[in-house]
């Protein structure tokens, strides 16, 4: 019988490290029971619906950008998407393609983060990368390189890696010359063989025995593994057009955070990120990705979110796949973006930020100004789940000394990529045993 | 230690109301990410180490504005561990994009987003760090240019002044061979008015510069609105353009308050 049988405790974790933005756990235990969880956003409020409003529609690409400094362009094609749909504007397929491409960038630059520098020193024992680099000095240096590979493709096409300059409603103020985008290639090939490498890695991690009957929300498109378009669909029935999404999601205000919580009306918490996208998309994936997948031991559904670090480098090897797809095709459009006819309108847009589905809704005047707007993101989707996790997840752990179980407790947090500077537009972990 | 055997500088990183993306700057150095963790110990920095040496730190690195009362009393304890401190970016030096809030009702903004506005504590006002606690150096933009900011690192461990330049956008078109597109094209640009760093990547990507690297040494805001009015642009459109990351900067504040008090 362990020491700690019986007691309670009081877990804590002011300041939530290796994630983006501030937030706070705090999880209450008496013996092997857990009486509270609070996952806590301290991230102070910015604001962005109510400054949006009075903007003209062409700045809000910019200004939606500084929402996250890790994933400002699912930021940026949200909210082109959705002003597009308010205004009518049809996009040339060569600018569909360039959207894709700019968000294989993102997500190869976040996913690498996250994966080595963020999530994987969990599971080798190491506080965070620098140290991890002591003994794995070659994994770090190969995840910088494909971090960087990433970050090239958006400075590329957007003149820099954090807040890219490029992006306008019907277009880019800006498209690339194929001349520009063939010498990605060659590093691209080498960083298709690095994330092979990285699937092979993560999977001989050990995971926690841990499974739950998660909903999983994500786009779905006939065609491709999505990013700007498809239906919004989950593994218990939800099938609907983006611009239902209000009808079927609601946000809730908690008091213990700065963040909305989102629900799915009918069914309460869902998971929306690279597992749901994964589970419910796994066909769409190019061969050698569905291969690697596979061959590290995973199928579908995976309900293990402890396993979505191998999902994650799944997610590295289709996305250095799809640039170097679209590179190959590339021919330039007529014209780098739509004429826009201006005139009243509301539109939505739904599209798969590295961390999970990212919507914005904006009505717009006819002077083209913005009268209402607003912005879901992904870690406010995840919020409500993650700290279900915890409840679930927290009694194995009974029995272990605090400092394993809070470590246990920020893992379990970082396998959904919290996003909190997102999020308010959240993490400190408490844990209380009495 | 390092290899002489002297103890490595101490570093710490430490976030206020922002975006996260300048403290990202440092982790997106990736040539120079191993090598500077050679030479400097970064003993505070949560975004990528749950391990959290105390203070005090040779040189603090500060993101985000300050919009909370909390954030206002933990600002004064940052100044107090660090030797140094700098503030990185837009929001910690000029109140970034959520100063947007200072020239309007906070009440009601909150109203707009949150539906039990009394759960949400903030200030009227946000600010930058320098209006709290004295500031050593102030890096410029939105994000920082992850260069300058090796720089700064390296210039303050050296304890001499850190090579940033402070003139526009402008000298920066020139390095580029850009054709100016305000001229040629008739774009409106805050590059004149905007100091130099980013690379003057806007015009260089066919569009005016929308000033994220805040207000130049000496900016002729005055002159440029007139400029903006002979392309034909309103005078809440040249308002709105001031109002951007920078908007709290005071030259940048005047020029779109003297745009409003002219519509």
């Amino acid at each position: 019988m362990s020491s700690t049988a019986g007691k309670s405790r009081t877990i804590k974790v002011d300041c939530l490290a290796r994630v983006e933005g501030e937030g706070a756990l705090f999880v209450k235990m008496k013996g092997d029971r857990v009486t509270d969880v609070k996952f806590t956003i301290y991230e102070p409020p910015r604001l962005f619906e109510a400054f949006l409003r009075g903007r003209h529609f062409s700045e809000v690409p910019d200004i939606v950008a500084r929402i996250c400094g890790i994933c400002p362009i699912a930021y940026q094609m949200s909210a082109v998407h959705a002003i597009e749909r308010a205004l009518g504007v049809r996009i040339d397929p060569a600018i569909r393609m360039l959207r894709r491409l700019f968000y294989c960038g993102e997500w190869i630059e976040s996913h690498a983060l996250h994966i080595f520098m963020l999530h994987a020193p969990d599971f080798l024992g190491y506080p965070d990368a620098i140290q991890m680099a002591r003994d794995y000095r070659g994994v770090v240096e190969q995840a910088l390189r494909l971090k960087k590979i990433g970050n090239r493709i958006v400075t590329v096409m957007g003149g820099r890696e954090i807040h890219p300059v490029s992006v306008a409603v019907g277009g880019f103020y800006r498209v690339p010359a194929r001349s520009e985008l063939s010498p990605l290639l060659e590093d691209l090939k080498w960083a298709l063989d690095a994330s092979l490498q990285s699937v092979r890695l993560v999977a001989g991690f050990e995971f926690p025995d841990f499974e739950q009957p998660y909903e999983f929300v994500a786009l779905s498109h006939p065609d491709e593994y999505p990013f700007n378009e498809g239906r919004l669909a989950s593994n218990k029935g939800l099938d609907i057009d983006v611009a239902e999404y209000e009808e079927h999601f609601l946000e809730q205000h908690v008091k213990h955070s700065n963040a909305l919580q989102s629900v799915l009306r009918a069914r309460g918490s869902y998971m929306v990120g690279p597992l749901a996208r994964f589970n419910l998309n796994f066909a769409r994936l190019p061969e050698v990705a569905q291969q690697a997948a596979r061959d590290s031991g995973l199928s579908v559904p995976c309900n293990n979110p402890f396993r979505s670090i191998i999902v994650r480098a799944v997610e590295l090897v289709f996305a250095c796949w799809e640039a170097i797809r679209v590179i190959e095709a590339y021919e330039p459009p007529a014209a780098p973006r739509a004429a826009i006819s201006m005139h009243a309108g509301t539109g939505c847009a739904v599209t798969e930020a590295p961390r999970g589905l990212l919507y914005h809704r904006y009505r717009i005047d006819d002077e083209g100004l913005v009268q209402f707007a607003k912005i879901v993101p992904p870690t406010s989707q995840n919020q409500k789940r993650m700290e279900e996790d915890l409840w679930q997840f927290v009694p194995q752990l009974a029995t272990r000394p605090t400092d394993e179980v809070t470590w246990k407790c920020e893992q379990a947090l970082r396998n959904y990529d919290p996003c909190i500077s997102c999020a308010t537009h959240f993490l400190r972990v408490h844990i209380e045993r009495e | 230690m390092n290899s002489n055997g002297r103890k490595k500088p101490k570093i710490a990183v430490f976030k206020f109301a922002s975006c996260d993306g300048c403290q990202l700057s440092l982790l997106d150095a990736e040539d120079e990410l191993l090598a500077v963790a050679g030479v400097v110990e970064i003993a505070y920095f949560p975004e990528a180490s749950r391990s959290m040496a105390k203070g005090p730190y040779d040189v603090g690195l500060v993101e985000g504005s300050i919009t909370t009362h909390h954030d206002a009393e933990r600002i004064q304890q940052v100044r107090r561990q660090c030797h140094k401190l700098v503030t990185i970016g837009a929001c910690a030096t000029a109140g970034g994009i959520q100063a947007l809030r200072n020239s309007r009702d906070i009440d009601e903004f909150i109203r707009v987003v949150y539906a039990t506005p009394q759960y949400i504590s903030t200030l009227k006002l946000s600010t930058p760090i320098a209006e709290h606690v004295p500031v050593d150096f102030e890096l410029r933009g939105c994000p920082i240019n992850k260069a300058q900011l090796i720089e700064l690192i390296s210039a303050t461990l050296a304890g001499r002044k850190p090579n940033i330049p402070t003139y526009s956008v402008c000298m920066e078109c020139k390095r580029r061979a850009n054709v100016c597109i305000a001229v040629a094209e008739g774009i409106a640009c805050l590059g004149p008015v905007t100091q130099a760093g980013c690379g003057a990547i806007c015009p260089s990507f066919n569009r005016g510069c929308y000033g994220c690297y805040g207000p130049m040494e000496s900016p002729n805001t005055a002159s440029l609105v007139e400029q903006f009015r002979i392309l034909g642009q309103s005078d809440p459109q040249i308002a709105r353009a001031f109002r951007g990351f920078n908007a709290w900067a005071w030259q940048f504040r005047k020029a779109s308050e003297e745009c409003e008090r002219h519509e």
